[in-house]
């Protein structure tokens, strides 16, 4: 759709786009062209000269063991985290709705973990299980459960997805809930009056009219795993023991910022950034089919 | 009928109580742990109700002399976050505004391909642009200062959308109007568009603070001097790894460093929720 109404004016709409413009270029266009070109250089020991090598740098990615683990790593950890938030956050905001009294009360303490940053989110976590000191751990530790993420691969993975899905249920929970109140009554009037068991009304009726809030999720989700749990990461596991909690974007940081391999870190970007654009497209395709202005 | 009705919504509301607790758990022990001595916490034997040491510990988070990371007031890490925020939610506000207006209300040559590469700013999250970002903002002398902090954030795509989408609701007979009077441009965008943006704006602004308050790889990279650090990095780097972490300090500033975001989503709930809901879609 277009606007009838416009004015004519040459030059304002390029003064108007300008500071936008200007600051995409300076800290994204052009970061991101040269991230594509240092991906295909390699510089020597000392940063000193460096020369062009096509795709070694993309080659020696995929025969490093620790890439091909970091890939399983957001794999595990972005499936876990999504299928946590979606089914708790489901599941509450279904209460929720069935509710009258005290919404906005539950609605806003629910809420509270989204404006907990990442890194803070990490902290209390790290802290509640960590070993002889945590009260989670404590707990585990009387069940008889010898818990220690900072020793135990397993054991750090699942302190970053319990720490990652704290935060993200909230956002879901409000998708949820403001998609399950826009579910017309008499549908679900309807069913009822045709004897249907309030599960079996969840289950043919509401799941599949939540559908694309549901796709919408999983793909924002996605994202949030991928690129905004840096922080917890961060704060909890480091990455480690050894590279059992390293996600790409983790990785992206050590070996760019720590290890100061430029051409690997600069590959292993345009990999994310061929990814980002993909599920950006995805997400985009959808949303214009869903979303009638 | 009416009972089992009644037994069904009792059952619902200790199901998100229930949940509830869980939710806030994490939260509500950081302050049990803020209101306990040193050693209590170490010997392992933190119970969940709050000790006696909560004024104690506080009064030596908010001093001026003691500091809670090396030479550093909890002061100046609160107003260099406050800064920065602002910065952020400022600009990115200004920006998307101007260019959406841009976007929707003229024609122009370069208009689809200005549209198509603010589109693609949506696919370069700085985590994929980590290394080169760094050496431009050190191009720029960027490092350590609050410009380096907040402009290479403010460029925002998701912003500029919700503008447009809010622009496109407004009938073409304001914008018509506006022109028999003789109204320019820029008149209608002052007189008109901004107050009629205020809700959009009020929505925005709340995602944005909690957006820019809660970052942390790009301070990280960023800073390298501790008092140009923001609240959320001086509390990470108060943990150390042989054993002498504060905890009852670093739970304490955890509380204070999330208040400011947490209380901005609780007072502007509405706003938040219609800015979320709006500006994702």
């Amino acid at each position: 759709m277009e606007k009838r109404a416009i004015f004519n004016s040459r030059l304002f709409p390029y003064f108007f786009l300008a500071p936008q413009l200007l600051i995409s270029f300076a800290f994204f266009f052009w970061p991101a062209l040269l991230a594509i070109w240092q991906s295909f250089q390699k510089e020597d020991a000392f940063g000193l000269s460096s020369e062009f090598v096509w795709f070694e740098n993309y080659i020696e990615i995929f025969k490093d063991s620790n890439y091909i683990s970091a890939i399983f790593v957001t794999i595990i950890f972005s499936i876990s985290v999504t299928l946590i938030c979606l089914f708790f956050a489901l599941f509450l905001a279904a209460l929720a709705n069935r509710i009258k009294a005290g919404k906005i009360f539950y609605q806003t303490l629910i809420i509270c973990p989204y404006a907990v940053a990442p890194a803070i989110a990490g902290v209390l976590w790290f802290f509640l299980f960590s070993p002889s000191i945590g009260y989670l751990s404590n707990i585990l530790h009387n069940l008889g459960f010898q818990w220690n993420p900072s020793l135990n691969g397993n054991h750090a993975l699942i302190l970053i997805i319990l720490s990652a899905s704290w935060k993200q249920i909230s956002y879901n929970f409000l998708f949820y809930l403001a998609s399950l109140q826009s579910i017309p009554k008499s549908l679900l009037e309807a069913a009822s009056i045709d004897g249907a068991s309030p599960v079996r009304r969840f289950i043919d009726i509401v799941i599949p009219l939540i559908s694309p809030t549901t796709f919408f999720l999983f793909i924002m989700n996605m994202i949030y795993t991928f690129f905004d749990t840096f922080g917890i990461i961060y704060t909890t596991t480091h990455g480690g023991p050894g590279y059992s909690t390293t996600n790409l974007v983790y990785k992206v940081y050590v070996d760019g910022i720590v290890n100061l391999n430029l051409g690997s870190s600069a590959a292993q970007s345009v990999i994310l950034m061929i990814f980002v654009s993909f599920i950006t497209i995805l997400h985009f395709r959808f949303v214009e089919k869903k979303v009638h202005y | 009928m009416e009972t089992k009705r009644n037994f069904s919504t009792a059952l619902s509301h200790i199901i998100l109580i229930i949940g509830i607790i869980v939710i806030i758990f994490p939260i509500y022990y950081a302050l049990v742990t803020s209101s306990q001595t040193l050693q209590t916490i170490l010997s392992g034997k933190t119970t969940l109700m709050p000790g006696g040491n909560f004024i104690e510990n506080y009064k030596e988070i908010f001093s001026t002399d003691k500091n809670i990371i090396q030479g550093i007031s909890i002061w100046r890490l609160l107003f260099n976050s406050l800064i920065v925020t602002l910065c952020i939610t400022l600009g990115k506000t200004t920006i998307s505004i101007m260019s959406a207006y841009a976007i929707v209300y003229f024609k122009f040559p370069l208009q689809k391909i200005s549209f198509a590469l603010i589109f693609l700013t949506l696919m370069l999250p700085i985590e994929v642009r980590i290394v080169p970002t760094f050496q431009m903002a050190a191009n720029l002398n960027f490092l350590d200062t609050f410009q380096g902090l907040s402009v290479p954030l403010i460029a925002s795509a998701t912003a500029t959308f919700l503008f447009r989408q809010f622009f496109m609701s407004i009938p073409d007979e304001l914008c018509e109007a506006a022109r028999i009077d003789g109204a320019g441009p820029l008149r209608f965008f002052f007189d008109t568009i901004l107050p009629l943006s205020k809700t959009s704006i009020a929505a925005l602004f709340v995602i944005l603070f909690i957006y820019g308050w809660n970052q942390y790889l790009w301070p990280l990279l960023i800073t390298t001097k501790q008092s140009m650090g923001t609240i959320i990095i001086a509390l990470t780097q108060m943990i150390a790894n042989d054993g002498t972490t504060p905890w009852h300090l670093v739970m304490g500033v955890s509380l204070v460093a999330m208040l400011p975001p947490v209380l901005v989503v609780v007072l502007m709930q509405k706003w938040f929720v219609k800015g979320l809901i709006d500006s994702e879609k």
